[in-house]
């Protein structure tokens, strides 16, 4: 059976979802005589919180969190929601929770669902670990025979074995979650949501999580993901859904909807051409034109490509004039700086007139992160002019095949060469 | 031609009009899901368990308090409008007289007063996972319940020392059969009345300051201090104590516990009080619950 003959797991047909500003605030019932004895004298309503970033004017207006939501997710597959805070993520996922119901719209799914927003949910201090096991498997809707079939599974997945049968208000927070992450590993439901919140935890537990994910896409499971990560989306999601303003703004194919997402949003300039009034430079020579791109032509700058900048400059002397480039991160320090002269031994001879220098990074360099570029022109010893962060691009390192999504340390991810004696 | 081949479970399965989940904007009122509740019969009992074990765990005498409570509140009643201003009925011990009224009494409160707080208590819950919403509710009356039974055997305790002490010849009759019903009654009753104040404290929350009261007046217009029987036909307390639904219910409990006269017919009226009230109170809890997780 190919993927598309799989039968329709999860069927969202023009969901959406309003809120109405401003009017969830009152809960006293003398908040509301104020404010109606208010709105008769026409003084402005004593019980608007101050500086709430609502508008007086749109008190009882609508906003729309979600409108026409639309998408299919077919059996065994993973499917990654990504968007910006506030683009509906959070509110798509409340409705296939069914924690809140939509404004319009349908959601029907088959099988059991089970949907993590949080690990531990329902937690009660008092009780032990393993009374907490059986509440908390029943909140996330297990049976009583599945809790009993599966407690010696969760008590060794949790870790846990010595204290099982201790209150849990005597735990630290990190048993707790790993208690209720054991719970939750042992659901077996036919559709699984889960919430990024999974993946806050330590570099351990993420590792456990991602890890347990992918044995439940392995087998066969429907999985919707939310998540910020791109490299655990790239890794685990065959198909991801992008929202915006609330609306699905793309949809299809990992690859092909991280590139136009990182590429929308990343506020990179790749590419920078002057006129010829305002082109900085100096007497010895100025700049026209800096393009930052991935040699393989692609959309991404990926780890695994080598980085082409190329630099149009005029040179104004008949002295030797070296192009220099400095590689900032986002904390704006400079990470190196590379000269022409080392590079290219017959640049001291190059003559007046406009010329092109082509630089190329490795491939296998930096660590993923966001580079900028400052290039400036070195004559006599010393810079000439420098234009700062000219242009900038974001390194993305490939899919992992590990469980790890976490950002690695350092600038630089080099392949170095290694070997076994 | 082997398409057809598939094991009938399967077929089911991939019926493409079958859908195990449907969620709409709105479901009418009156579709409760019972059957949803039942396959969530699993998460009732724990939530019944923990409530139970919790309050045992936090406190030092435990379980006895559950006892204590009735029993305490009961001998001072015996003592205040028993003995000194003399209003129980002549010739039933003080202590049981006013231990029949309590139980009862204090099953209703404490059904309202934790149902009423219901959504707030799990308000946590409530933003992090689906189950149906009536679990909570339906958990604290029956954990409630189950404290009811323990002290109505705190009762029967009390009355067979009296009988084998020969202080009083207490002999239930027939009637100790009614207690089912009067308890099925009383359920419906805290139930619909403790929906309606849990539905309305999502909008105003000081109301649920003012159930604790409101419940304390109303036992004071209920005969559980005094029997009806010593109320004149004419007074307005009688007809105040006439429109309370409660009255034909602790009247039916020290009925059914002490054989003292009781006219059973009036229970229609508490029925039928009970019926509107718990329909009105699934009706707007439902409402309430629906918006709950968008409002906290």
């Amino acid at each position: 059976m190919s993927a598309d003959e799989q039968p329709l797991m999860v069927q969202v047909q023009g969901l959406g979802k309003r809120y109405r500003l401003g009017t969830t605030n009152r809960q006293q019932l003398t908040d509301d005589v104020k404010a109606w004895t208010a709105k008769l004298l026409g003084r402005p309503d004593p019980t608007i919180p101050v500086g709430a970033e609502v508008d007086p004017q749109r008190i009882g207006e609508d906003f729309w969190a979600l409108r026409d939501v639309s998408f299919e997710v077919r059996r065994g597959e993973v499917v990654g929601i990504i968007g910006h805070n506030g683009a509906g993520k959070s509110t798509l996922l409340k409705l296939l929770s069914r924690i809140t119901l939509p404004t319009e719209g349908t959601i029907r799914m088959r099988g059991k669902v089970s949907s993590l927003l949080e690990v531990g949910t329902g937690f009660h201090q008092e009780l032990t670990g393993r009374e907490n096991i059986y509440l908390n498997g029943a909140i996330l809707g297990m049976r009583k025979a599945e809790v009993n079939a599966k407690i010696d599974e969760i008590i060794a997945f949790s870790g846990i074995t010595h204290h099982i049968d201790t209150p849990v208000k005597r735990y630290s927070s990190g048993m707790r979650v790993r208690l209720g992450f054991a719970v939750a590993a042992h659901l077996e439901p036919e559709i699984l949501i889960v919430d990024e919140v999974l993946s806050v935890g330590d570099a351990d537990f993420q590792r456990k999580s991602m890890g347990k994910m992918k044995d439940s896409a392995k087998s066969g499971r429907t999985v919707l993901f939310v998540s910020h990560n791109m490299t655990a989306m790239r890794s685990l999601c065959q198909r991801v859904i992008w929202m915006e303003h609330g609306r699905v703004r793309m949809q299809g194919p990992t690859e092909e909807v991280v590139a136009a997402y990182l590429g929308s949003y990343s506020s990179s300039t790749t590419e920078k051409i002057w006129n010829d009034q305002d082109a900085p430079g100096t007497e010895v020579g100025r700049l026209r034109q800096v393009r930052v791109a991935p040699a393989s032509g692609g959309e991404l700058f990926l780890w695994e490509d080598v980085i082409d900048v190329e630099i149009s400059f005029e040179k104004y002397v008949d002295e030797p004039v070296y192009v220099v480039i400095q590689v900032s991160n986002s904390d704006n320090m400079v990470i190196f700086t590379t000269n022409i002269r080392e590079a290219v031994p017959g640049v001291d001879k190059l003559k007046p007139g406009s010329h092109v220098a082509v630089c190329h990074f490795p491939s296998h360099l930096f660590n993923a992160g966001d580079l900028s570029l400052s290039i400036g022109m070195a004559h006599n010893g010393r810079m000439s002019f420098k234009v700062e962060n000219v242009v900038s691009f974001s390194v993305v390192e490939p899919p992992r095949t590990g469980t790890w999504h976490g950002r690695r340390r350092g600038m630089f991810r080099l392949k170095l060469p290694w070997e076994i004696r | 031609m082997i398409q057809q081949v598939t094991v009938p479970e399967k077929k089911q399965f991939l019926d493409e009009q079958h859908w195990d989940v449907v969620i709409a904007p709105s479901s009418p009122w009156w579709k409760l899901n019972l059957g949803e509740i039942w396959r969530y019969r699993d998460l009732l009992r724990e939530l019944v368990v923990r409530d139970l074990t919790a309050i045992y765990k936090q406190t030092i005498l435990g379980p006895i308090w559950v006892l204590v409570q009735p029993l305490i509140t009961s001998i001072m009643f015996a003592v205040i409008f028993g003995m000194m201003a003399r209003m129980s009925l002549p010739g039933i011990p003080a202590l049981l007289f006013y231990m029949s009224a309590i139980v009862p009494w204090s099953f209703f409160a404490g059904v309202i007063n934790k149902t009423s707080a219901t959504l707030a208590a799990n308000a946590n819950l409530m933003t992090k996972v689906y189950f149906p919403r009536l679990i909570p509710p339906l958990s604290s009356m029956f954990s409630t319940s189950f404290t009811f039974l323990v002290q109505l055997t705190l009762f029967f305790v009390f009355a067979l020392v009296y009988l084998l002490s020969g202080s009083y010849a207490w002999a239930p009759g027939a009637a100790l059969l009614m207690l089912p019903l009067l308890l099925l009654l009383e359920m419906m009753l805290a139930l619909g009345v403790g929906l309606i104040v849990a539905a309305m404290t999502t909008r105003y929350k000081d109301l649920g300051f003012l159930i604790g009261f409101a419940v304390q007046l109303l036992m004071y217009m209920s005969p559980v201090i005094f029997p009806l029987s010593r109320v004149d036909v004419d007074s307005p307390v009688r007809s105040v104590l006439e429109v309370n639904p409660m009255t034909p219910i602790i009247e039916g409990f020290r009925g059914a516990l002490l054989n003292t006269p009781m006219d059973w017919s009036t229970l229609w009226y508490s029925f039928a009080f009970a019926a509107v009230a718990l329909i009105t109170g699934l009706a707007l809890f439902q409402r309430a619950q629906r918006s709950y997780a968008d409002v906290v």
